[in-house]
């Protein structure tokens, strides 16, 4: 059984086919990467997976299990998290304060612990700050927890981003250009942290468009273009792929990456 | 400086004012009678902070469910000659269940769509009420609503006594909203606010949280209206009018939406200046349109949240320690 599997998945947004019958398997404890230029429905392709698009057609199992037609919340609540393309931070408020409600999910203090601050709700509370301060930790971003977002270098909130999405404790994590609007060495950086999530034991699935990283770092990459998928396999596989030359990567793409 | 006006302080001096305040004004009961109305407003608006301010979704039907907790003791009251504090219950319970129901609905909605909607709503409250003459008095309204019957010893005749009876309301209200501000579930509402896709990622149920978060603010406005029919005794359907939510809405505004002390400040402020603006009747209009105009541009979280950002100016930090939207981490795990 695959760990997540999506098979002939299609998106129609009226006449637009944004996600065109995609097969695909994501492995377990692997850093999958989804490349394509822009408009490709790459993000498309993660709001299908992460339940907030409803595909047109197609089907997507996640450990066996139909997901497709479950609720965004409810996929979270499986293990299935995600960072956005621009981080949804809220700015006015410090980063533990973001982070701490990633946690919420797993615990179950209602109104009525919140009115009467049982001890329920105490210890839920402090267990929230445990964990988002050790999310906060692992990706390196401690430091800045009482540090108002609206401060903090764009780097970093990338970085709080993946900390709000480590709280949730999940299986996967869907990373939605997690590079994009950084310098080089801090997306170095960036590539580390995918690699000790998926050390950790959570696997990570990335779109990006910065090719040295992502062909330093992935165990399997998926090419969409126009909506369909035109490769997949290993960095060396997808850098030789003469289709992914001609319609994606081009001559010069190639010389850099080599 | 800090350190003697800290928060507990200050709440502490407040509390022992409103208390001693009968005291004071023990031969005035026209001043009495507006504090204590200003109490109940004051209770309505947090409702309505906890909703728009703190779950993000502003409601403009508030003023059609004080008019429906208002109506509902009238009715209660005078028709069937109920037990108040019975009444006063099932006031609040009716208004809930009017709210989860109109709420179910008006929640498909979304941002200026659900201010929209809820407006909508809240004036059909109204023609509701000015139209079921056989029901509600229609125009004429409904008269003779009884004070609350006595507890025991406790008789609530006086002004004084009303007055310390909404104050106790008032207390507790604002102690119902502090800890569900400051809870998990109050964050929960915050992260909705804040984006509700992300929330959903984060796996928050966002249809189920805002519909509670709108039952708690409506069951608020209708403690508030039934609180208020009880006071003055006679109601009619200009409670539940449009003009009546958008004071509502500037006293949040003002004093500062999404803030814990907002409400108090905003309707306190206005309630007080309306008495000193009386004598110019419909001018005070002039007055308060510039202000709220003032507020929305420069200070958009009102005074108390105005009052946070220049404090965390001066003491030159990046975070203001008081932060107005989340409460500081646990104290206990604050110590690690
Ligand atoms: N909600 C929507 N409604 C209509 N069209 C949409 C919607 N979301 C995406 N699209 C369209 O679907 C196509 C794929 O968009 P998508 O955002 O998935 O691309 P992408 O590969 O993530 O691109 P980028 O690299 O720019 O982020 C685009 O043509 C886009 O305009
Ligand atoms: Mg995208």
């Amino acid at each position: 059984m695959a760990f997540i599997e999506v098979k002939g998945i299609t998106k129609k947004f009226g006449g637009l086919i944004a996600v065109d019958n995609v097969d695909f398997e994501i492995e377990k404890g692997k850093i999958t990467a989804i490349i394509g230029p822009n408009g490709a429905g790459k993000s498309t392709f993660f709001n299908l997976i992460n339940g907030f698009h409803k595909p047109t057609s197609g089907s997507i199992l996640f450990e066996g299990k139909d997901i497709t037609k479950i609720p965004v919340h409810k996929g979270a609540h499986l293990g299935i998290a995600r960072t956005f393309q621009t981080t949804h931070l809220f700015e006015q408020s410090t980063v533990i304060d973001n982070v701490i409600v990633g946690h919420r999910l797993r615990t179950k203090s209602n109104l009525f612990d919140a009115v009467f601050r049982t001890k329920r709700e105490k210890d839920e509370e402090n267990r929230a700050y445990e964990i988002a301060m050790e999310s906060l930790e692992f990706v390196g971003m401690a430091h800045l927890a009482n540090t108002q977002v609206s401060t903090i270098t764009q780097e970093a909130k990338k970085r709080v981003a993946i900390a709000l999405a480590l709280a949730t404790g999940p299986k996967v994590m869907f990373l939605d250009e997690p590079a994009a609007g950084i310098n080089p060495e801090e997306t170095d950086g960036l590539a580390q942290l995918m690699k000790k999530i998926a050390a950790s034991g959570i696997t990570v699935c990335t779109i990006e468009h910065k090719m040295q990283m992502i062909m330093g770092m992935a165990d399997k990459i998926m090419v969409l273009n126009q909506g369909a998928k035109i490769a997949e396999g290993t960095p060396d596989e997808i850098k030789n792929n003469p289709v992914v030359i001609e319609a994606y990567l081009g001559g010069e793409a190639i010389a850099e990456v080599n | 400086m800090d350190k003697i006006f800290n928060h507990r302080t200050l709440i502490a001096l407040l509390i022992v004012f409103a208390l001693v305040f009968p005291l004071i004004y023990a031969d005035n009961r026209y001043v009495l009678h507006v504090m204590t109305i200003g109490f109940i407003f004051t209770i309505s608006v947090y409702g309505m902070n906890i909703i728009a301010g703190f779950t993000g979704q502003l409601s403009l039907a508030h003023a059609g469910f004080f008019a429906i907790g208002a109506y509902s003791l009238g009715i209660l009251t005078t028709r069937t000659e109920m037990n108040f504090w019975l009444a006063l219950l099932l006031a609040v319970l009716i208004t809930s269940a009017a709210g989860l129901l109109l709420g179910a609905i008006a929640l498909r909605t979304k941002e200026h769509f659900f201010a929209i909607y809820t407006l909508i709503v809240g004036y059909l409250i109204y023609l509701l009420i000015d139209k079921w003459d056989g029901l509600t008095g229609g125009v004429r309204g409904l008269i003779g609503i009884p004070i609350p019957d006595p507890i025991g010893p406790l008789n609530f005749e006086s002004a004084t006594a009303m007055y310390y009876l909404v104050l106790f309301f008032l207390l507790l209200s604002i102690f119902i909203a502090v800890r569900i501000v400051r809870s998990l579930t109050g964050r929960t509402y915050i992260a909705i606010r804040n984006s509700e896709e992300l929330a959903q990622t984060l796996g928050i149920n966002t249809k189920v949280n805002k519909l509670v978060s709108f039952v708690i603010s409506v069951a608020y406005a209708g403690l508030a209206g039934a609180l208020y029919a009880s006071l003055t005794r006679f109601i009619g359907p200009d409670v539940a009018s449009t003009n009546m939510v958008f004071n509502f809405l500037m006293y949040l505004i003002v004093g500062g939406i999404g803030t814990l002390s907002g409400p108090l400040v905003g309707t306190m402020l206005f309630v007080w200046l309306e008495q000193f603006l009386r004598s110019y009747q419909e001018y005070h209009l002039l007055i308060f349109g510039p202000i709220l105009v003032i507020m929305v541009i420069f200070f958009p979280t009102g005074i108390v949240g105005g009052f946070y950002r220049i404090k965390a100016r001066l003491q030159q930090k990046k975070v203001p320690k008081d932060n107005k939207y989340f409460n500081p981490v646990p104290v206990k795990s604050t110590k690690k």
